[in-house]
């Protein structure tokens, strides 16, 4: 196991209080990656092991959020390759612990949003998570995925395509996670993230 | 991290950056995409990371060996 403590005590306690306060953003991201709100919490705890055993590559200062985006998403690609999120997506879950925005005439069902969300190619699903939601950049969102600025604006617009014309038609198909063009993707993505997984915070 | 955290509706002073530039509208879920991660993020965090926050003060965790 990698020593977690180089550093002093005072810098220790400021990174434990950044982690702190990211953890909400790692729920919230973790839960559209994967979702399911019980499974996405099991990935966030398991990323905050990962990032406090790794804070020493931590550089105080920068984005705290981005680098532990990059330690959860490699989580989350590992445990999708053990089949752990293959298949288990739980509507009535997500018709329960999803809220919709008020104030809206005719507000689009939040629960539609997030089944149609979890029907997109993971790796166009978390370009929209991170950029539509999580209100990254698209350089900071390629920084996080590994990837070139124009490959995350291209998975963003296809996955904003494929969501608008889902929700306008409104017709949500199955998740699509057996889709042998979706599978292929995602493998395809495994293999880029394991050649990454040692060093979560390059760069 | 309450800064980037606006509130759904109010159209000018959106957290998000600007807008991409393929083009395209932002499309009327948009803003639904954003709550939906706010609504997650305003959750209060459950016990078991309270606990796990504890636990990262144990000497074992940290590599002792």
């Amino acid at each position: 196991m990698i020593p977690g403590n180089k550093r002093g005590p005072s810098e220790t306690a400021n990174f434990k209080r950044e982690l702190t306060a990211v953890i909400p953003h790692l729920r919230a991201f973790a839960r559209g990656l994967c979702g399911r709100p019980d499974m996405a919490d099991d990935l966030v705890q398991e990323a905050l092991l990962k990032a406090w055993a790794a804070q020493d590559r931590f550089e105080p200062g920068t984005s705290i959020r981005a680098w532990t985006f990059v330690i959860l998403r490699n989580a989350y690609l590992t445990d999708m390759r053990r089949n752990r999120f293959r298949g288990e997506y739980d509507e009535t879950v997500a018709e329960r612990i999803l809220v919709a925005p008020a104030g809206q005439e005719e507000p689009i069902h939040l629960a539609d949003l997030h089944r149609a969300l979890q029907t997109l190619p993971p790796e166009r699903r978390e370009a929209l998570l991170l950029v539509g939601a999580g209100g990254f950049s698209y350089e900071e969102a390629a920084a996080i995925c590994g990837c070139a600025v124009g490959t995350i604006k291209s998975r963003v617009g296809r996955a904003r395509a494929a969501l608008t014309a889902m929700l306008e038609d409104g017709s949500i198909p199955q998740r699509s996670m057996d889709d042998a063009e979706a599978h292929r993707a995602i493998l395809q993505e495994l293999d880029e993230a394991a050649a990454r997984q040692e060093e979560p915070a390059a760069d | 991290m309450a800064a980037d955290k606006q509130k759904v509706g109010s159209e000018k002073v959106r957290g998000h950056r600007a807008p991409e530039k393929t083009g395209q509208a932002k499309p009327e879920w948009a803003d639904g995409l954003r709550a939906l991660y706010d609504s997650i993020v305003d959750e209060p965090l459950p016990d078991s990371f309270k606990d796990l926050l504890e636990r990262l003060d144990d000497p074992s965790l940290n590599g002792s060996s």
